[in-house]
């Protein structure tokens, strides 16, 4: 039978202690801050992108006059491609891939040295971005004693400047450093779950550990990987913190910039100081209608439902 | 001994040294570049503690000129220190109260309370950036730190209240209960009772908020404009790309080592909090 409070309890006083008195007071703060700085903006991102609005923050209403300009804007067509060029390469080679693959690695090697490795790429996430983005540059300057020349000066080549020469090298490597550590976190802890048994069994008959890799511990990880690869599709879609600190979305015109960026340098850092809140903020709301797409589609997709279970007592 | 096993296993350790690397060298070249005269490659040449000497005054001055271009170094570290602490304490207390009543409350519109914060918590609030500002500017908060704090707090609750749920998640109701029929009120119970049980939840949204507030960049950037209020990652940006950036790299690096002090203190021991953070509320696929 199920254990229930009210039956057990039938004093008064206690059912009323019990009661929502103190509801408000638990979850009233949280909700307005929610709601006055997290959904209103969102509100305020769709109509602000209706308008012409500049620093003066006027409300000049051009309807979808921004959405139509986005068509006829010949670098929107460029920076998209950029766009999803340095999604899908970060992802292949570092947030899914790289990320794959150190987590695999570090689960079969000696668990002591294989948590170091992990802990030396948790690194790049939790150093400030600043820091983190002045150590790349400073690797990647054009000087003979700058890193990477003093390496490639071992095969006897020239010092180059490398942000300029492969500055979507760097742009990579600069977000595909931090964004590993995303997926091998998870990734590590769903192979460390794994059953013991279901990779015995599998070596009594006699699968080597490619084989094992291959063909138990993939399968059983499809769902995080999945998950990685949808959440990370998202964040790198709208980040453009370290872009804007390594190149800035150059060299040159609109080199390396991205959506996100995009929309960033137009309200806040137009060269001339042409502020554009309404170009940047429609810009911006193709950004947010697709991250609440997405948003809803990992609660579908991925059963956040189940972490809602009911309270466990009826009051 | 089985030689293949062996060999293959060598093979895995030196892949993962030489995919690993690039991140240890860019972290010792900091530490030597704010020790060294000057780096070739890796290889200092020379030792010196010149760098550190900022440390006396907290002031850093541009050769050859008397203006002080850049803020005092101290200041600077208050302000990211206040910055990161009250983010730090806002989030513990707002996030600690709301996932307690989801936990433990039902009440109308429970369900969608928890759909929106979770769908909240996987949408990327630097997205908001412009709306933020009009609101920031509305309410005549635009260069000040109050209201870096407030944007902050708002985009990083709704993961500090699924992590919070989680640890209330954990408590048995029998501890509650007993505190309740023992004469405490519901008030009561959660501050005597249910607190203490979770400290480790609060911990980890402790070290989240304060991490998030120390590190905070793009918001400091777009909604401070006086050097007054510049945090640590402001200045470091500055002596990166700014003006003067060339004046002296052992500089820069010592700054930066500076600022990533509380960073390395949580790195080394803190390290199950971190994890924590990391997959918070995203562990359950």
């Amino acid at each position: 039978m199920r254990f229930s409070p009210k039956k057990f309890f039938v004093s008064n006083s206690f059912t009323r202690k019990l009661h929502k008195g103190y509801l408000y007071v638990f979850l009233l703060p949280s909700l307005g801050f929610i709601v006055v700085f997290f959904l209103i903006p969102v509100i305020l991102t769709f109509l602000i992108g209706l308008t012409k609005m500049d620093y003066s923050f006027r409300w000049d209403w051009i309807g979808l006059g921004n959405y139509i300009y986005i068509l006829r804007d010949k670098w929107a067509y460029k920076i998209l491609g950029n766009t999803l060029f340095y999604v899908f390469t970060t992802l292949a080679f570092f947030n899914v891939g790289m990320a794959l693959f150190i987590s695999i690695a570090t689960t079969h090697i000696n668990d002591k040295i294989g948590s170091i490795f992990r802990s030396i790429w948790l690194l790049p996430r939790i150093t400030p971005s600043t820091v983190y983005a002045l150590l790349w540059l400073w690797a990647a300057r054009g000087e003979a004693n700058s890193l990477f020349n003093w390496l490639t000066s071992i095969f006897g080549l020239h010092p180059i400047d490398w942000k300029l020469t492969y500055p979507w090298l760097l742009v990579i490597l600069v977000n595909g450093f931090v964004g590993t550590s995303f997926g091998m976190i998870i990734f590590t802890a769903a192979l460390k779950s794994i059953p013991e048994d279901y990779i015995r069994a599998a070596k009594v008959d006699g699968a080597s550990t490619l084989q094992i890799i291959r063909y138990v511990e993939l399968p059983l990880i499809k769902w995080p990987l999945l998950f990685v690869t949808a959440y990370q599709t998202l964040s790198l879609l709208t980040s453009y913190e370290y872009i804007l600190l390594v190149t800035d979305g150059g060299p040159g015109l609109y080199t390396t910039e991205v959506w996100a960026l995009y929309s960033y340098h137009l309200a806040f850092a137009q060269y001339g100081g042409i502020v554009k809140f309404g170009y940047g903020a429609a810009l911006a709301t193709i950004l947010v209608i697709i991250g609440l797409i997405m948003s809803v589609i990992y609660w579908k997709v991925f059963r956040f439902r189940e972490l809602m279970v009911e309270p466990k007592i009826e009051v | 001994m089985r030689i293949v096993p062996l060999l293959k296993n060598s093979i895995v350790y030196i892949i993962l040294l030489l995919v690993t690397l690039p991140i240890i060298l860019l972290y010792t070249l900091l530490f030597l570049q704010s020790i060294s005269v000057n780096l070739n490659g890796v290889i200092p040449n020379g030792f010196t503690l010149d760098h550190w000497s900022i440390l006396s005054t907290g002031n850093i001055r541009v050769p050859g000129t008397t203006t002080q271009y850049y803020p005092n170094l101290y200041l600077v570290a208050s302000n990211t220190f206040i910055l990161a602490v009250i983010i730090a304490f806002t989030e513990v207390v707002l996030s600690s109260l709301a996932g307690y009543a989801l936990s433990r409350y039902k009440f109308a519109g429970r369900s969608q309370i928890l759909t929106l914060t979770l769908i909240l918590h996987a949408f990327p609030g630097i997205t908001l950036l412009i709306a933020l500002f009009y609101v920031l500017n509305a309410l005549g908060l635009y260069n000040s730190l109050i209201g870096v704090v407030i944007v902050k707090v708002a985009l990083d609750l709704p993961l500090g209240i699924w992590i919070m749920k989680g640890f209330f998640d954990g408590i048995p109701w029998d501890i509650e209960m007993s505190a309740l029929v023992d004469g405490c009120s519901r008030l009561g119970a959660w501050w005597r009772v249910i607190m203490p049980n979770v400290r480790n939840g609060l911990m980890a949204v402790l070290i989240f908020g304060f991490l998030s507030g120390w590190s905070e960049f793009i918001y400091v950037l777009t909604f401070i404009a006086s050097q007054d209020y510049w945090t640590f990652s402001m200045f470091v940006y500055a002596l990166t790309t700014g003006e003067y950036s060339y004046i002296n790299p052992g500089i820069t690096a010592t700054v930066a080592i500076i600022y990533m002090i509380p960073v390395i203190i949580f790195f080394l021991f803190a390290q199950k909090y971190l994890l924590r953070i990391q997959i918070a509320g995203k562990s359950t696929v």
